[in-house]
C-alpha cells in the first residue's frame, strides 16, 4: 500500500489531486488533506527568503566559510602574481640560463571551505608554480618525484622529443629525478602539467602549472614597446596589474564530474577576496583552461569589454573588444582591458557556464583609487 | 552381552548434588566477566585491528529522514551512519552552492541527526535536487521530485487529520462489522467459508506490512540495520501476542475478534504513519480516488473482525470498541506521522502489525480447524478454499483501485 504514495508523489497527481481538492469531492473538504488550495498559493508566493537576509553579490548562493591558506601552505590571493622565475645564470654563448627546481608531491589540499581532496601536486600547490622566462632563454627544470605514482613535466612549447614529458620520454617513478632542458620558445601563455597515465586523473589531480614565456623586445623591432610591455620587470611591465588564472575543477566523488569549479582551485576565493584593481593601470590575465571533464571552459567581464590574444603568441589581439572568451582544454590566452573610464566599486568575472560559476568558479575585481 | 550390569559390574551412581556456597556461585559468574574485561582491554590497548587498516577512508553514510519546504527555503533532517563522524561540508541545490546553516552544527557521530536549513528560493511543481558534500568530498543526494510548501505540523491539523485517518481507518471496519446481521444467518459451511476469507485477507495484509516494512527499512539510516530490525519485532511481536492470547487457552468468540482487531489496529497505525508522513512531504493529491479506494480495500477488514463472533454474539458495544481497536490506530499513526516522522519508526510500526496478523492468522486457522471435522478424512473443505482465494482475491482486487 506504500507504493500509492510514493506514485502520489509526482507531478501528475500532485494536479490530479488539486483538481479533486478544488472540486471539494473530498470528503472533510480541503481542509482534512491538509493542504491549502492552490489558488491561495497563487497569491502567496512559496518562497520569501530572498526577500530577507540578502548579502553579498551573490546572495546565499555561495560556499559558506572559509578555506585555511596557512593549512594549504598558498594564497589564491598571491598565486595571482607571484611568478617564479627561476635560478638566472650565464651559458657560455652568453644566453641565460634559468633553472627551476619542481617536487612532485601527494598532499591534502582544500578546495572549498571544509572539502579536502588528495590531490597530487607541483610544490605542494595547485596550480603548480607560475614558471615565467623570456623568449630564447635556456630552460631547465630539475624535476624530483616524492608522490607515490609516476609523473612527469610535459611542457606546452617547442623542445626535443626526449623532453616531452610523456611514459618513455620523461616520465619518471617515485624518488627518481629527470632532467627537463629547451629553449623557450615560442613566446606566449602556456602551461606544464603532468602527462602520466591514465592522463585524466594525473591532471584533474592537480598537476599543471603556468608557464609563461616573454617576448625579447629585441625579437620584435616593430613591435618593441609591446614586447616590453609584457617582458617581465621592464618600467612598461610595472605599469601593468598582471595576474594568472588557471581554471580548474574537482571531481571529490569520483563521479566523473566535478562538484568544485574555481579559478586557482579555491572555489569562490576571490568573491569573498576580491582581486584589488587601480582604477588607472591597465591589466593583464594569464588565463589557462586546465578543467577536465568538461570539454570547455570560459571567462565573462561584468561591465567591460577586453582584448584577447589567442595562446599569447601574438604581440596584436586575436580578438578585439569581447567580454566573453571561451577555451577549449588547456586552450589559454591572454586578455588586456582597463577600468580607468569606470567608477570605482566590485565588478565580477565567472565563467559564464553558468554551472561552473555556481559551483565556485566566480570572482569579483575591487576596482579602487590609486592611493595618493 | 555387556548392556546387562552383571555382579562385578560397578554402576557408577551420580554424584550427590553438593551445596555450592555463595561465594562460588558469584565467583562463576565473575570469572568469564573477567577474562572478557580482559580481552576488551587488550583489543582496545594492543588494537590487532590496525594490521588490517590499508589506509582506506572511513565509509561515510548520510540518510535524508525528514524534509520541510517553507517560505525560508528548504530544510533537511540527515542522520549519519558510517564507522566514523560525518562533517557536512557544503551543500549544493541544483549543482550550485548554497549558504546553510547546521542544527546542531559540527561533526556528525554515527546516528545522530541534525537539521540543514537552506535559504533555497525553490519554485512550486518544480523538481530540486540537493546535494551534501563532506569534507573527504563525497557526496549524498536528496531529489525533491515535486515542491510543494510543507503543510505545518499545527495543532489545528491534529482535527482534520483525526477526520481523514478516522475515515481510512474508522469507518471501512464500522461498515465491515455491519455485515454482522448478515453473517449470522449462515451456517457451518458459510462459517468455515468466511473464516478462510478471513485467513486470506490476513494473509494479504501480511504480505503487503511485511513488503512495506522493508521497503521503509531500506530508506532508514543503515546502522538500523532496518531489515534485520523488520524481521526481529515482526517475531517477536507474533510471539509476545501468542502467549498473552493464550494466556486462557485458544481464543474464540470475542477474544479471537479482539486479537485480530489488535493485529489490523497495528497494521493500521503503520499505514496512518506513512500516510503523515506523505502529507509531512507534501504529497498533497493523496485524491479523492485513493483515499475512497483505500477505505474500500479496508472494509474487508471489517468482515473479518465480525467471523468469529457470528457463534458467540457480543454485546452491542463490543462493536464500537473493535471498530476503534482496529481503525483508531490510524489517526495516531497520522498525527505521529505528520509531526515526527523517521522511516524506522515506520517500518517498526509495520513490522509489529505484520507479527500481529501473523499470530491472528494462525489463531484464526486453529480456530478453523476444530470447527470442522471434515479435515479428520484428510480433505480439504470447499468452503475453506473458497474463502481463501476469495479473501485473496477481494484485497487484491481493492488494492488494484488504490494502485494507480
Ligand atoms: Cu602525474
Amino acid at each position: 500500500m506504500r507504493n500509492w504514495l510514493r506514485e502520489t508523489v509526482n507531478r501528475r497527481h500532485l494536479l490530479w489531486g488539486s483538481l479533486a481538492t478544488a472540486s471539494g469531492f473530498l470528503i472533510g473538504g480541503a481542509a482534512a488533506t491538509g493542504q491549502s488550495s492552490h489558488a491561495e498559493r497563487g497569491s502567496a508566493p512559496p518562497y520569501d527568503a530572498n526577500g530577507a537576509g540578502h548579502h553579498g553579490a551573490h546572495g546565499h548562493m555561495i560556499t559558506v566559510g572559509d578555506v585555511g591558506n596557512a593549512r594549504n601552505g598558498f594564497d589564491p590571493t598571491s598565486l595571482l602574481t607571484d611568478w617564479n622565475t627561476g635560478v638566472v645564470s650565464s651559458l657560455p654563448d652568453g644566453r641565460t640560463l634559468r633553472t627551476f627546481e619542481i617536487i612532485g608531491e601527494d598532499k591534502e589540499i582544500e578546495i572549498a571551505p571544509g572539502i579536502l581532496f588528495p590531490a597530487w601536486t607541483y610544490n605542494g600547490r595547485v596550480p603548480g608554480p607560475s614558471l615565467r622566462v623570456t623568449e630564447g632563454d635556456r630552460v631547465r627544470i630539475i624535476f624530483q618525484n616524492n608522490g607515490s605514482h609516476r609523473h612527469s613535466i610535459h611542457f606546452h612549447g617547442i623542445h626535443s622529443a626526449r623532453m616531452d614529458g610523456i611514459p618513455g620520454a620523461g616520465e619518471i617513478g617515485p624518488g627518481e629525478e629527470f632532467i627537463y632542458e629547451f629553449d623557450a620558445l615560442p613566446f606566449g601563455c602556456h602551461l606544464y602539467h603532468c602527462h602520466a597515465l591514465p592522463l585524466k586523473r594525473h591532471i584533474h589531480k592537480g598537476m599543471y602549472g603556468a608557464f609563461i614565456i616573454d617576448p625579447d623586445p629585441a625579437r620584435h623591432p616593430e613591435q618593441a614597446d609591446v614586447a616590453r610591455s609584457r617582458l617581465l620587470g621592464t618600467p612598461e611591465n610595472r605599469e601593468w596589474q598582471e595576474f594568472v588564472m588557471v581554471m580548474n575543477g574537482f571531481d571529490t566523488n569520483f563521479d566523473g564530474e566535478n562538484e568544485v569549479y574555481a579559478v586557482n582551485t579555491v572555489a569562490h576565493h576571490y568573491a569573498k577576496h576580491p582581486i584589488t584593481v587601480i582604477r588607472g593601470r591597465p591589466v593583464r590575465i594569464y588565463l589557462i583552461n586546465v578543467v577536465e571533464f568538461d570539454p570547455i571552459n570560459s571567462l565573462h567581464l561584468h561591465g567591460n569589454f577586453f582584448d584577447y590574444y589567442d595562446h599569447g603568441t601574438t604581440l596584436t589581439p586575436t580578438l578585439r573588444t569581447i567580454d566573453t572568451v571561451m577555451q577549449c582544454q588547456a586552450q589559454r590566452g591572454i586578455l588586456e582591458f582597463t577600468y580607468r573610464a569606470h567608477e570605482t566599486g566590485l565588478y565580477m568575472f565567472h565563467a559564464h557556464q553558468a554551472e561552473f560559476t555556481e559551483l565556485g568558479w566566480m570572482g569579483m575585481f575591487d576596482v579602487v583609487e590609486a592611493a595618493a | 552381552m555387556n548392556d546387562r550390569a552383571g555382579p562385578e559390574t560397578v554402576v557408577a551412581s551420580p554424584r550427590p548434588p553438593t551445596v555450592r556456597p555463595g561465594y562460588a556461585f558469584v565467583l562463576w559468574i565473575a570469572l568469564p566477566l573477567f577474562l572478557l574485561g580482559l580481552v576488551a582491554t587488550w583489543l582496545a590497548v594492543s588494537d590487532p585491528l590496525r594490521a588490517f587498516n590499508n589506509g582506506a577512508p572511513p565509509v561515510e553514510r548520510l540518510t535524508f529522514e525528514r524534509r520541510i519546504l517553507d517560505n525560508t527555503g528548504i530544510h533537511l533532517r540527515v542522520r549519519a551512519g558510517g564507522s566514523e563522524p560525518i562533517t557536512i561540508a557544503q551543500v549544493q541545490v541544483d549543482d550550485a552552492y548554497w549558504t546553510f546553516v547546521q542544527d546542531p552544527p559540527g561533526d556528525l557521530a554515527r546516528l545522530a541527526t541534525a537539521w540543514i536549513h537552506i535559504p533555497f528560493p525553490w519554485t512550486l511543481g518544480e523538481a530540486h535536487e540537493v546535494r551534501v558534500v563532506t569534507k573527504t568530498g563525497t557526496t549524498f543526494d536528496h531529489e525533491i521530485p515535486v515542491a510543494v510548501r510543507t503543510p505545518e505540523a499545527h495543532s489545528s491539523q491534529l482535527v482534520p487529520q483525526a477526520v481523514l485517518g478516522a475515515f481510512v481507518g474508522i469507518v471501512p471496519v464500522a461498515i465491515g462489522l455491519m455485515f454482522y446481521p448478515v453473517l449470522r444467518g449462515v451456517g457451518a459451511q458459510g462459517m468455515s467459508f468466511l473464516l478462510a476469507l478471513t485467513i486470506g485477507l490476513l494473509a494479504f495484509l501480511f504480505v503487503d506490512s511485511l513488503e512495506d516494512a522493508l521497503e521503509l527499512a531500506g530508506e532508514a539510516a543503515v546502522a538500523f540495520q532496518g531489515h534485520v530490525m523488520v524481521v526481529l519485532a515482526a517475531i517477536i511481536s507474533f510471539l509476545l501476542l501468542w502467549v498473552i492470547g493464550r494466556r486462557r487457552g485458544t481464543p474464540t468468540g470475542l477474544g479471537l475478534a479482539t486479537a485480530i482487531a489488535i493485529g489490523i489496529g497495528l497494521h493500521n497505525l503503520g499505514e496512518g504513519l506513512a500516510i503523515g508522513a506523505a502529507f509531512t512531504a507534501g504529497a498533497a493529491g493523496l485524491g479523492t480516488f485513493l483515499v475512497l479506494g483505500f477505505t474500500l480495500h479496508n472494509i474487508t477488514e471489517g468482515v473479518g473482525i465480525a467471523a468469529p463472533l457470528v457463534k458467540e454474539p457480543p454485546p452491542l458495544s463490543a462493536f464500537v470498541w473493535l471498530a476503534l481497536l482496529a481503525g483508531a490506530p490510524a489517526i495516531l499513526g497520522m498525527w505521529f506521522g505528520s509531526l515526527a516522522y523517521s522511516p524506522q519508526w515506520a517500518a517498526l510500526a509495520l513490522a509489529v502489525g505484520a507479527g500481529a496478523i501473523l499470530q491472528v492468522i494462525v489463531e484464526v486457522g486453529v480456530y478453523l480447524w476444530r470447527l470442522d471435522d471434515r479435515w479428520k478424512s484428510g480433505a480439504v473443505p470447499v468452503s475453506v478454499f473458497g474463502g481463501l482465494v476469495a479473501g485473496l482475491s477481494l484485497m487484491y482486487a481493492t488494492a488494484v483501485l488504490v494502485k494507480v
